[in-house]
């Protein structure tokens, strides 16, 4: 294998990465916080892909403000969700969060196959994020440098945010032990619903990203769930540094293993999971 | 006697209590004896055959949807395991059949059904020995691996399995060597009507033993079954190997019937599927796997026909309803209700 094919698994590999971080991270804190399997998460992404779409094509907003309005959006509106819905659950069994979170899964894929049709859709790009750049070694594609460059903003502001920061502080003594946050008056609920509607929010925003790498359909909801599930589960629930290094790994491998044994296909990750799995049940970060 | 020594044991009590043992020492008893309304669903499976004699190909679908929801009630009814990839052992099944056929010729029907049992029940074991340790997420995340893991395995070598248009030139042979598939499906009707009688008659004589009265109480509280010095991983093993074995009969039956396979069967959604019958019938009551099948399948025949989008809606706001609302399901609220009216007749 020549160099040249290792840097190039190595790059697209971790802008794949990036996005699957984007939107796992809040699906990993959600799930550390609460212990909510939600499996509707991926629902929150597609709606954002769906809002990229409309506003760039229908409302001509420019693609990086529709990628932080949908963020926005996304997060607001799924405050209500959580509200009503999923905190009715919280101390109920994962079957029937998996019950309710998949029912959710369908009604969205349902309603937006209604609106948007099935087939697949793209999103205009503006003409500094299309074509190839060269960044020294060899030229890559642009929009995918960019996807690594914001992921890396990203990371850099999740993790100020997580460590450095009151409220980060919060979460963290939550997803340690709930309990005793809650007992030194640490308002867990609402700080619940915060990291939801953030989760929700940053998940939107991945799945704008998404729409170039992944494709969008309305199918997107549940096509990369089982991605998603798998970087939390292996990167151990709640974990910043976790769903990073799953996300890296998935990323990687995945992309490795397409290119250089394409009928393989997705083999070597849910080997890699499995085992992952079988020797650290709570995931390389998780909390035993 | 033990209803007589629960009397002798507490003379001085009020009659209510004395009245109330009697009656919790009798449902011990009794618990397991045939009711007159077990008999409706095999009522209604031989009426089936001749009010809809033109739609038994789909009625087969249904019986196989039932006897796939009962080997999943098993397991997460009684057990308590909550697995997302009960469609490996149904693939397993369908696999088993459908590449006998294809690539060994060999397309007698039942001696292929048998091995189909006996291959998924063995990757039950297997799998559940070593996924039974987890719980939670975890054991989600496993159960759904190994279901995709091995549908990756097939998509890799899609020279023997066909990839997703399916195993080519399936060919089952005449059921007894004498009664062929004709157009109408009735053989296979009757013939996988027989062996739903014959699973439900296994599965209702398992949990109504001391075997299956300790699977429930693993469901209950795990903790204690430990305390006690039951064999929990043992019992989960063994009914997860017993599920496994079931689901993979009906996998096996889906391929005969059909003759047709492609690697779909192992989908996600169709995990997905078999859970949401069980759960819309309701779970941990053995005729739950009937009511929700045959209401699931027959929504979806004539829904989807209207429009799949609508279908695919219904089917996700029925979830989110059921759990709500009516937790246990179908017969939950059937239970509900029946007690209301006995209620309203007595007052």
């Amino acid at each position: 294998m020549s160099a040249s094919a290792i840097v190039s698994i190595l790059f697209d590999g971790l802008a794949y990465a990036m996005v699957l971080f984007i939107i796992s991270v809040g699906l990993s804190i959600t799930m550390g916080l609460m212990g909510f399997v939600n499996l509707a998460h991926g629902a929150f992404a597609m709606a954002g892909g769906y809002l990229v779409v409309t506003l760039t094509r229908s409302w001509g907003v420019p693609f990086l403000p529709s990628l932080l309005i949908a963020a926005v959006v996304v997060g607001v509106a799924s405050i209500p969700f959580e509200r009503l819905l999923y905190s009715r659950l919280y101390k109920a069994t994962e079957l029937d969060q998996v019950l309710l979170t998949i029912g959710l899964a369908f009604m969205a894929i349902a309603s937006y196959t209604y609106f948007y049709g099935p087939s697949p859709l793209t999103v205009p790009l503006p003409s500094f994020l299309t074509g190839q750049i060269d960044i020294g070694v060899r030229t890559v594609p642009t929009y995918r440098a960019f996807t690594i460059v914001v992921g890396a903003v990203l990371i850099a502001l999740l993790w100020y945010g997580f460590e450095r920061t009151n409220i980060g502080a919060k979460i963290r003594a939550a997803v340690d032990n709930r309990r005793m946050a809650q007992s030194v008056g640490i308002n867990v609920d609402r700080l619940f619903t915060l990291t939801f509607a953030l989760g929700s929010g940053l998940a939107a925003f991945g799945g704008g990203l998404a729409i170039q790498t992944f494709g969008l359909t309305p199918s997107f909801a549940v096509l990369y769930l089982v991605f998603f599930l798998i970087i939390v589960s292996v990167g151990g629930l709640g974990s910043l540094k976790g769903t990073l290094i799953a996300s890296i790994l998935l990323g990687v491998f995945d992309i490795g293993g397409k290119y250089l044994y394409s009928d393989a296909g997705g083999f070597f990750i849910y080997v890699l999971t499995v085992l992952v799995l079988l020797i650290k049940p709570a995931g390389l970060y998780g909390r035993e | 006697m033990a209803v007589s020594d629960i009397q002798t044991a507490a003379p001085a009590r009020d009659a209510s209590t004395t009245a109330a043992r009697i009656r919790a020492a009798d449902f011990v008893v009794k618990r397991h004896y045939l009711r007159w309304w077990e008999a409706l669903p095999w009522l209604l499976i031989i009426a089936a055959y001749f009010v809809f004699p033109d739609r038994l190909t789909f009625g087969t679908q249904v019986l196989i949807g039932i006897m796939f929801a009962l080997s999943l009630d098993l397991i997460l009814g009684y057990a308590g395991i909550v697995t997302l990839g009960h469609a490996l052992f149904f693939g397993i099944g369908a696999y088993t059949v459908a590449l006998l056929t294809a690539r060994w010729n060999w397309g007698e029907p039942i001696s292929a059904m048998l091995l189909a049992i006996v291959l998924s029940a063995a990757a039950g074991l297997v799998s559940g020995w070593f996924l039974l340790r987890y719980r939670g997420l975890t054991l989600l995340m496993l159960t759904l691996a190994a279901a995709i893991l091995v549908q990756e395995a097939g998509n890799y070598r899609s020279d023997i399995t066909g990839g997703y248009d399916g195993v080519p030139g399936m060919e089952i042979w005449k059921l007894f060597g004498v009664f062929e598939n004709d157009l109408y499906g009735r053989t296979y009707y009757v013939y996988v009507g027989v062996l739903l009688f014959i699973v439900w008659y296994i599965v209702r004589r398992i949990v109504y033993s001391p075997y299956g009265a300790a699977l429930t109480g693993i469901r209950e509280n795990v903790r204690r079954m430990h305390a006690i010095g039951s064999p929990v991983h043992k019992r989960l093993v063994t009914a997860y190997t017993l599920a496994a074995g079931l689901a993979g009969m009906a996998g096996a039956l889906f391929a005969q019937s059909t003759a047709y396979t492609t690697l779909g069967v192992f989908d996600f959604d169709n995990s997905a599927k078999v859970m949401v019958m069980l759960i819309l019938g309701g779970t941990g009551r053995l005729y739950g796997a009937f009511i929700g099948a045959a209401v699931y399948l027959v929504l979806e025949d004539n829904l989807s026909k209207l429009s799949p989008t609508f279908w695919q809606f219904g089917i996700g706001l029925l979830l989110v309803l059921t759990v709500l609302f009516a937790r246990r399901g179908l017969l939950g609220l059937l239970e509900d209700a029946i007690k209301l009216f006995r209620r309203g007749g007595n007052a």
